[in-house]
C-alpha cells in the first residue's frame, strides 16, 4: 500500500487543480518541441515532483510511467585511481532520474562521467539499451513519443558543490540536442547564475492554506472518508503550506475517529525541539546546557539536518520570549548557522547557539524581575 | 544492478584525443554531427551565432578575430566576462570558420568543465593532442597550419593544471593555438594569462541586445510591447542567455505578444506591492508581524538573493527615513546577501536581515 501522498498525486498537467496555472504555462511550452531545461524550484511539499512527473507525462505519455528503481553502481576511471559511486535511479524508457548530490563529495565525478555520458548517448546506447530493447517489445502499445529528445531528471541540484555545478554548463549546452534536464530545488540562490540562465526557472510556491484545506477534504474523499471543515482548516493550519506534511497528518488522523476535536499528531522530532526549546527558558546553567546539548546530539544522530533544527527552534523561542529580545535571538541565529556551514561539526555552533540564547534570556529576565 | 559499468570516457593509459566536436565512435550525439532540425533545439543553442561577425556587443574581440581569418593567424587568446555574452559562441565560430565543420572535428579539441582536467589529463590528453602531426587543408576554408585547443570554463583548472600548460603552449606554439574562456581571471595564472591575448567580454546592454532579441522575434513571430525591451534588458542584467530563454518562456507562457509584466513574471521578479508591504512591516509592524511575512515570502518561493535586491532599491527609496538608518540597513543587507551565498539558511538570513531592519526603523 503506497502512501495517500503518492497514491493520489495528480498525474497529468491538466488533472492539476494546484498550481494549474504553471501547469498551463508549461503544457504551452511543452507543445514547442525545442522547450529549454526547466528548473523548478520551491520549499518542500510545494509540488515541484509532481509538476515534474507531470510534465513528463505530457511529452511522453503514459508509459513514461512504467518506472525501474534501481541501485546502480558505477566504475569511475579518473586518471590517477578508480573510484565507485553507488546512485538510486529511477527511469523509464525516456528518462532517467538521478540525485547526484547523494554522492558526497564525488558529485563531481558523477556530473563529469554518468551525467554527461547520459545526456550524449542517444537512447539507442549503453544506458538507455536495455530501455530501448524493452520499447521494442512493446512497440504496438507504446504511443511514440512526440519528442526527439530524452529527459535526465537532476534532483537537489541546489546541494551540488560549485564544482559540480560547474561541470555542468557546457553538458546542459552541448546535448541539448538530444536531451533535456529537469532540474529541482529547494534554494534557488544555491543553484549558480551560469547554471541558472542555461535553464527555464519555474516558480513552485506552496499552496495556500485554503488550497491546502480543500486538498485534504478531496483526498480523504477519495479514500471514502469524511473530514469536517474544521478539521481539515485544522490540519492546513499546522502544514506549514506543504502538500506533502498535510496528507501525511490526514493519512495519521484517519486512523482513529475523524472529529474536529482530534489532535493532530506532530512529527516526534519537532515535538523533541519543542522540548528543548522549553529547556532552554526554564533553567539557564552551565547543567542545564549540558542536558540540551546531549538532546541535540540526539536529533543530529537521527538525522534531522542541523539548519532545519536551527529554524524550528527559533520559531519555537520566537513563540515564547518578549519581543525586545526576538531579534537578538534572530540574529544569534543566524550568524551561528551561517558559521556551521564553514566548519565541520555542526553540534559546536547548535551548543553555541543555544548557550548565547541562555544568556540573552537570563539578562532579560535579571533586568525585568532582578 | 550493482557491479554493472558504464565505458566512461578515455582511460589515461589511451589518451586518444577527443575531440568536443562529435566525439570518436558513434555514440556521440553532439549538435554539429547530428545536425537535428533546428524547431527541436531552444532558443539559445538554435541562434548561438555562427559566424563570429553575428555575435554582438564584443567589436573588440569581433575586429581582431576578422582579420586573423583573413591574415590565416590566431594568437593565443583569453576570453573572460560574465556568463553569457558571447565567449563559447565566440570560440565555437571562429574555428568553424577558419576550418569549416569536417576538418574542425580533426583539428580543434574543446575541454571544459565537464571534463576532468586535473594535472594528469593536461599532461597526457593535451600533449598528446598538441603533437600530432597538421594535415592539409580542405577546400572554402582558410585551414591555418595549426591546431586549436578551447579550454572552456578554464577558472575551474587547477592551480598545478594550469602550471602544467605553460611549458605545454610554449613547447607546442608552432603548431597549436590555445583560447582560454573564464568569467574570472584572475584565476588563471599570470604565466597564462600574459601569453595571450585578452578579451573581456562585456555585459550586453540594451542597445545591442534589442539588436539581436529583434533578430529571433523577427524569425519567431514575435511581437514585443512598448518597454518590454527595456524589461528584458533589465532582468537579463547584461547575460544574453538569460534574455533569450527568458523571450521564449515568455512567449511560450503566455503568447506571441508580450509585455514587460510577462517578463518580469516568468523571471521570478518580486511584484512591487510585496516589496513594498515588506518595508511597510519593517517600519511599522511588531515583530511577529516580520517573522509571518518572511514565512510568507519563504512558502511563496522567492528567491531570497531577489528579495533581498528588491528591497534594498526600496530601502534606499524609501521617504521619511534618515539617511543614517538607510545605511545601517544596506550594510546589514550586504552581509547577508553574503552569507546566503555562501549556503547558509534563506530563512534564517532573512529573517535576520528584516528583523534588523525592523529594529533600526523603529528606534528612535
Ligand atoms: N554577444 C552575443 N551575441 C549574440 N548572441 C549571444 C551573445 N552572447 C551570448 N549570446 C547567446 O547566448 C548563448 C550563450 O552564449 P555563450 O555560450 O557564448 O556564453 P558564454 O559567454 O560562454 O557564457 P558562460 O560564461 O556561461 O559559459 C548563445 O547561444 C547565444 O544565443
Ligand atoms: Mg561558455
Amino acid at each position: 500500500m503506497s502512501l495517500w501522498v503518492d497514491k493520489h498525486r495528480p498525474r497529468c498537467l491538466d488533472q492539476l487543480r494546484v498550481h494549474s496555472k504553471p501547469a498551463r504555462q508549461l503544457q504551452k511550452l511543452l507543445a514547442g518541441g525545442d522547450c529549454p531545461h526547466l528548473l523548478f524550484y520551491g520549499p518542500s511539499g510545494a509540488g515541484k515532483k509532481t509538476l515534474c512527473l507531470a510534465s513528463l507525462r505530457e511529452l511522453f505519455g503514459p508509459s513514461v510511467e512504467k518506472l525501474r528503481t534501481e541501485q546502480k553502481t558505477w566504475q569511475i576511471q579518473l586518471p590517477s585511481r578508480k573510484i565507485e559511486v553507488e546512485l538510486a535511479t529511477v527511469s523509464s524508457n525516456y528518462h532517467l532520474e538521478v540525485s547526484p548530490a547523494d554522492a558526497g563529495r564525488r558529485d563531481v565525478h558523477v556530473v563529469q562521467e554518468i551525467i554527461k555520458e547520459m545526456a550524449k548517448t542517444r537512447s539507442s546506447t549503453s544506458v538507455f539499451q536495455q530501455q530501448q530493447q524493452q520499447q521494442e517489445q512493446e512497440a504496438s502499445l507504446v504511443k511514440p513519443a512526440k519528442c526527439a529528445y530524452k529527459v535526465l531528471v537532476i534532483n537537489q541540484v541546489d546541494k551540488l558543490s560549485s564544482h559540480a555545478q560547474h561541470a555542468l554548463r557546457r553538458t546542459l549546452e552541448k546535448y541539448s540536442a538530444t536531451c533535456r534536464v529537469i532540474f529541482t530545488c529547494t534554494n534557488l540562490s544555491k543553484v549558480m547564475g551560469p547554471v541558472r540562465s542555461r535553464c527555464v526557472c519555474v516558480r513552485v510556491k506552496a499552496p495556500s492554506t485554503e488550497e491546502i484545506s480543500e486538498l485534504v477534504s478531496e483526498v480523504a474523499g477519495k479514500e471514502r472518508k469524511e473530514v469536517p471543515r474544521g478539521l481539515a482548516n485544522k490540519i492546513a493550519a499546522s502544514s506549514e503550506r506543504s502538500m506533502r506534511r498535510a496528507l501525511l497528518m490526514l493519512e495519521t488522523a484517519s486512523l482513529g475517529k475523524l472529529d474536529e476535536s482530534q489532535e493532530l499528531q506532530l512529527p516526534d522530532w519537532e515535538l523533541f525541539i519543542k522540548d528543548v526549546a522549553q529547556e532552554i527558558l526554564r533553567e539557564q546553567t552551565p547543567k542545564n546546557l549540558y542536558l540540551v546539548r546531549g538532546k541535540l546530539y540526539e536529533l543530529l544522530v537521527n538525522c534531522v539536518p542541523a539548519d532545519t533544527i536551527f529554524c524550528k527552534l527559533v520559531h519555537e523561542l520566537l513563540r515564547k520570549v518578549d519581543d525586545t529580545i526576538k531579534y537578538d535571538i534572530v540574529s544569534t541565529a543566524a550568524t551561528f548557522e551561517h558559521r556551521m556551514r564553514l566548519g565541520t561539526k555542526p553540534i559546536f555552533h547548535l551548543e553555541a547557539f543555544v548557550a548565547k540564547t541562555m544568556s540573552i534570556y537570563k539578562e532579560w529576565s535579571i533586568s525585568n524581575f532582578g | 544492478m550493482p557491479g554493472s559499468s558504464l565505458k566512461l570516457g578515455a582511460a589515461p593509459a589511451n589518451p586518444a584525443p577527443h575531440t568536443g566536436f562529435g566525439a570518436p565512435g558513434a555514440v556521440s550525439a553532439g549538435p554539429s554531427t547530428t545536425a537535428p532540425a533546428a524547431e527541436s533545439q531552444p532558443w539559445v543553442e538554435k541562434y548561438r551565432p555562427a559566424k563570429v561577425e553575428d555575435v554582438v556587443h564584443q567589436q573588440q574581440v569581433v575586429d581582431a578575430l576578422k582579420s586573423a581569418v583573413q591574415g590565416k593567424d590566431l594568437p593565443h587568446m583569453l576570453f573572460y566576462g560574465p556568463p553569457g555574452t558571447g565567449k563559447t559562441t565566440t570560440a565555437l565560430a571562429i574555428t568553424g570558420q577558419l576550418f569549416g565543420p569536417e576538418l574542425r572535428k580533426q583539428r580543434v579539441l574543446e575541454l571544459n568543465a565537464s571534463d576532468e582536467r586535473g594535472i594528469q589529463v593536461v599532461r597526457e590528453k593535451i600533449k598528446s593532442f598538441a603533437s600530432l602531426a597538421v594535415g592539409s587543408g580542405v577546400a572554402g576554408y582558410p585551414c591555418p597550419p595549426f591546431k586549436v585547443i578551447i579550454l572552456d570554463e578554464s577558472d575551474f583548472m587547477t592551480k598545478d593544471a594550469q602550471n602544467a600548460l605553460r611549458r605545454i603552449i610554449e613547447q607546442y606554439s608552432k603548431t597549436t593555438r590555445f583560447i582560454f574562456c573564464c568569467n574570472y581571471i584572475t584565476r588563471i595564472i599570470e604565466p597564462l594569462t600574459s601569453r595571450c591575448a585578452k578579451f573581456r567580454f562585456k555585459p550586453v546592454v540594451l542597445e545591442s541586445l534589442t539588436e539581436r532579441i529583434e533578430h529571433i522575434c523577427g524569425r519567431e513571430g514575435v511581437t514585443l510591447e512598448a518597454g518590454a525591451l527595456a524589461a528584458l534588458a533589465t532582468v537579463a542584467g547584461g547575460d544574453m542567455r538569460r534574455a533569450i530563454s527568458l523571450l521564449q518562456s515568455t512567449a511560450r507562457f503566455n503568447s506571441n505578444v508580450i509585455g514587460a509584466e510577462a517578463l518580469y513574471e516568468a523571471a521570478g521578479v518580486v511584484p512591487n506591492s510585496e516589496i513594498e508591504d515588506l518595508l511597510g512591516v519593517c517600519r511599522s509592524g511588531g515583530f511577529s508581524d516580520v517573522e509571518r511575512r518572511v514565512r510568507e515570502m519563504v512558502c511563496d518561493s522567492y528567491p531570497v538573493a531577489q528579495i533581498l535586491l528588491q528591497f534594498q532599491e526600496a530601502v534606499v527609496r524609501a521617504e521619511g527615513v534618515e539617511d543614517l538608518k538607510k545605511a545601517e540597513v544596506c550594510q546589514k543587507l550586504a552581509s547577508v546577501d553574503a552569507a546566503v551565498q555562501a549556503g547558509a539558511n534563506e530563512e534564517l538570513q532573512l529573517l535576520d536581515a528584516l528583523g534588523f531592519a525592523h529594529k533600526v526603523f523603529s528606534s528612535a
